[in-house]
């Protein structure tokens, strides 16, 4: 049926397509345009900062498997971007493994403790296993901090995982003729990371296993006796969605080229949960709007403060410094997100969406 | 002998204070249902407070600490009207997240007001001891005990005996029987932050007392208080005590005794061992040592 150009759902299969309509293909065609021109045109500071919404956006899709879709809370996002971390220095500084496989090698590293952890949320739940996540990275914290072999405890440790593959490497694209530099590299391989995952993301919630997840986050009990295996889905979402920042880990150690135990800390949980609460919950586009939302916030902030006459000079003490501003928005942003627009930025897409398509009957 | 006696007073000392600070998160989630992480954030600025109307305005300490009880209880039921009673009923997840949210604007609130600098709070016990047989005791570590025992034995008064206290058990357990009473859960609600904010000066007096003062870090001891909490049970006032003494004792204990004793475990382990000590009993007993288990509707 179609009201002007209103589509609604008449069929189920509606529910499952990727593109609804032609121009959700021809909007992701000027996104994919958007993408390839965008370190082309921006400066290198810019191009470094989407570089890190890039990995960002990877670990958030990630915790909006579990705690969007099927409704666990964790606390303990940052212990897996760690153990993606340290697993692709190991396996690629260590042992010497080529580029695809240090990466799917760390994703595997991080879904198998993800796996181990994930028997926790059968035994516990809502406020209780929020505070055991947040024990776990205590716990992992504590472990980065002294398994100084791999991590280099507090001091940190420089990480070298070449991104290669034959001759084209990221480091030296001008060695092989292409006239990029590596940040520039960088971008194009994160965000053709971010597609990838983000499509294998859309792929598992469309289908079964995301309509069992939902069931599971609904109602859990419900789940299981419509033949819902919970011990199935509650720890496979967990392997997934460790797995998934487990690689965001190994992108930013690779990226990055130096991690610090200091590096996985609660701060870096609570921005990834309020990535996907600013961004959209139970969305794959809106973890990946939170990401860019959240990362590039603070980087605006700091660039438009010599606009901002209320701020006062770092260690001048007193007064509101820019890293102070960034800290207040933060906490406002994610009490205003709750309380005025609880599913987040996509929403407001929907519904301008909405109000276009449905016009003139749009209220 | 010795060593261990000295140990177990100053287990018994942060025990108190890890205590307090649970008995404020009960009070909130007994009433409201909400764990507030911005607890240590309360605590914070009630150390400010003190520092402002103890050091700065040179008040009498007493004196000092009832104008931070109550601006503190002032600025938590603000928070309780404006932030939390909208999202009555929503989800346990947003509830959690505009607590930590809430972290990031009331500590920067309070370093643009009063700075990054470590700030002493003018307490009256500092760093004086005291000789108990062969064991040397801080005087502030008896001021802890004593004071955790009045105001935990004024909150089971409460509970117990007064109307008010009754009102608001009522309140917890059935929310619409309480209505039907003529209990109006909002005033419930405003109370137990008020409450939980008097018990964070309390807190704060403590520990942020002597030469410890207080900046932004003062906050994590909500992080460290979090076990104490779950031991007991996040909805008993009798388990936030029990936790608070066994997580201090265990930190004290652990760092007196495993960490000489087993050095791979790292220098920092006793800061860990209550978070390890809460997840060994929560896979045990999934909703603490005293807690009321949930009872579940398909």
């Amino acid at each position: 049926m179609r009201l002007r150009n209103l589509r609604l759902t008449t069929r189920y299969q509606d529910d499952l397509v990727l593109f609804r309509t032609r121009l959700a293909m021809a909007g992701m065609a000027a996104l994919l345009l958007a993408a390839v021109t965008a370190p082309l045109v921006l400066g290198d500071f810019w191009v470094t900062v989407l570089i890190y919404a890039g990995i960002a956006a990877v670990g958030a899709i990630g915790l909006n498997i579990l705690t969007g879709f099927t409704g666990q809370i964790s606390l303990g996002h940052a212990f897996f971007l760690g153990v993606g971390a340290y697993a692709a220095a190991v396996l690629a500084g260590r042992w010497g493994l080529p580029f695809p496989l240090w990466l799917i090698g760390a994703a595997a590293m991080g879904g198998i403790i993800g796996g181990l952890v994930g028997p926790f949320a059968l035994r516990l739940r809502g406020h209780y296993l929020a505070i055991v996540s947040l024990g776990l990275l205590f716990l992992g914290s504590h472990v980065f901090e002294h398994w100084t072999a791999v991590t280099g405890g507090l001091t940190g440790r420089a990480i070298s995982t070449p991104i290669a593959i034959g001759p084209v490497n990221l480091d030296n694209l001008a060695a092989v003729g292409i006239p990029l530099n590596r940040n520039q590299g960088f971008f194009y391989f994160t965000w053709l990371v971010v597609g990838v995952l983000a499509l294998a993301a859309k792929n598992l919630l469309r289908t079964r296993p995301g309509r069992a997840l939902q069931a599971v986050r609904d109602r859990d009990q419900a789940a299981e006796v419509i033949g819902v295996s919970l011990v199935h889905w509650k720890v496979g979402a967990f392997v997934v969605s460790s797995g998934y920042a487990a690689c965001a880990g190994a992108m930013y150690a690779a990226f990055a080229r130096y991690v610090s135990p200091l590096d996985w800390s609660l701060f870096l949980s609570i921005q990834y949960v309020a990535m996907i609460v600013v961004g959209g919950i139970g969305s794959v586009a809106g973890a990946i709007l939170g990401a860019l939302f959240l990362t590039l916030l603070p980087r605006l902030v700091e660039a438009g403060s010599g606009r901002l006459p209320f701020l006062a000079d770092a260690g001048s003490g007193g007064g509101i410094t820019v890293f102070a501003l960034n800290q207040m928005l933060f906490g406002l942003l994610i009490i205003g997100f709750l309380l005025w627009e609880p599913m987040g930025l996509i929403e407001l897409w929907r519904r301008l969406k909405r109000y276009f398509a449905s016009w003139p009957f749009s209220y | 002998m010795t060593d261990f006696l000295q140990l177990l007073v100053s287990g018994l000392s942060i025990g108190a204070v890890y205590a307090l600070v649970a008995l404020g998160f009960v009070v909130i989630f007994r009433a409201t249902g909400v764990i507030n992480f911005a607890q240590g954030s309360l605590v914070v600025l009630g150390a400010y407070l003190l520092h402002q109307f103890a050091v700065r305005m040179a008040l009498p300490f007493p004196l000092a600490a009832l104008a931070a009880v109550l601006v503190t209880a002032a600025v938590a039921m603000l928070v309780e009207r404006l932030v939390m009673r909208p999202l009555v009923g929503q989800p346990l997840f947003a509830s959690i997240l505009v607590t930590l949210g809430l972290v990031f604007v009331i500590e920067q609130v309070c370093a643009a007001i009063w700075g990054y600098d470590l700030l002493l709070i003018g307490d009256p016990w500092g760093v004086a001891t005291v000789r108990v047989g062969a064991v040397t005791v801080k005087l502030l570590d008896l001021w802890s005990i004593g004071l955790t025992a009045a105001v935990v034995i004024a909150f089971f008064l409460l509970f117990r005996r007064s109307t008010l206290g009754i009102a608001m058990r009522a309140a917890a357990s059935d929310p619409e029987a309480a209505l039907a009473h003529g209990i109006s859960p909002r005033t419930i609600h405003a109370l137990s932050w008020a409450l939980a904010g008097g018990l964070a000066v309390v807190a704060a007096m403590l520990a942020a007392s002597g030469p410890k003062g207080v900046d932004l870090t003062l906050g994590l001891i909500a992080f460290r208080a979090f076990p104490a909490m779950i031991l007991g049970g996040m909805d008993s006032t009798e388990g936030a005590v029990v936790g608070g003494l066994v997580i201090g004792l265990t930190e004290v204990m652990a760092a007196g005794y495993l960490t000489p004793n087993a050095p791979w475990l790292g220098t920092n382990f006793h800061v860990v061992m209550p978070y390890l000590l809460m997840i060994v009993i929560l896979v045990i007993r999934p909703y603490g040592l005293f807690g009321t288990a949930e009872v579940r509707r398909i």
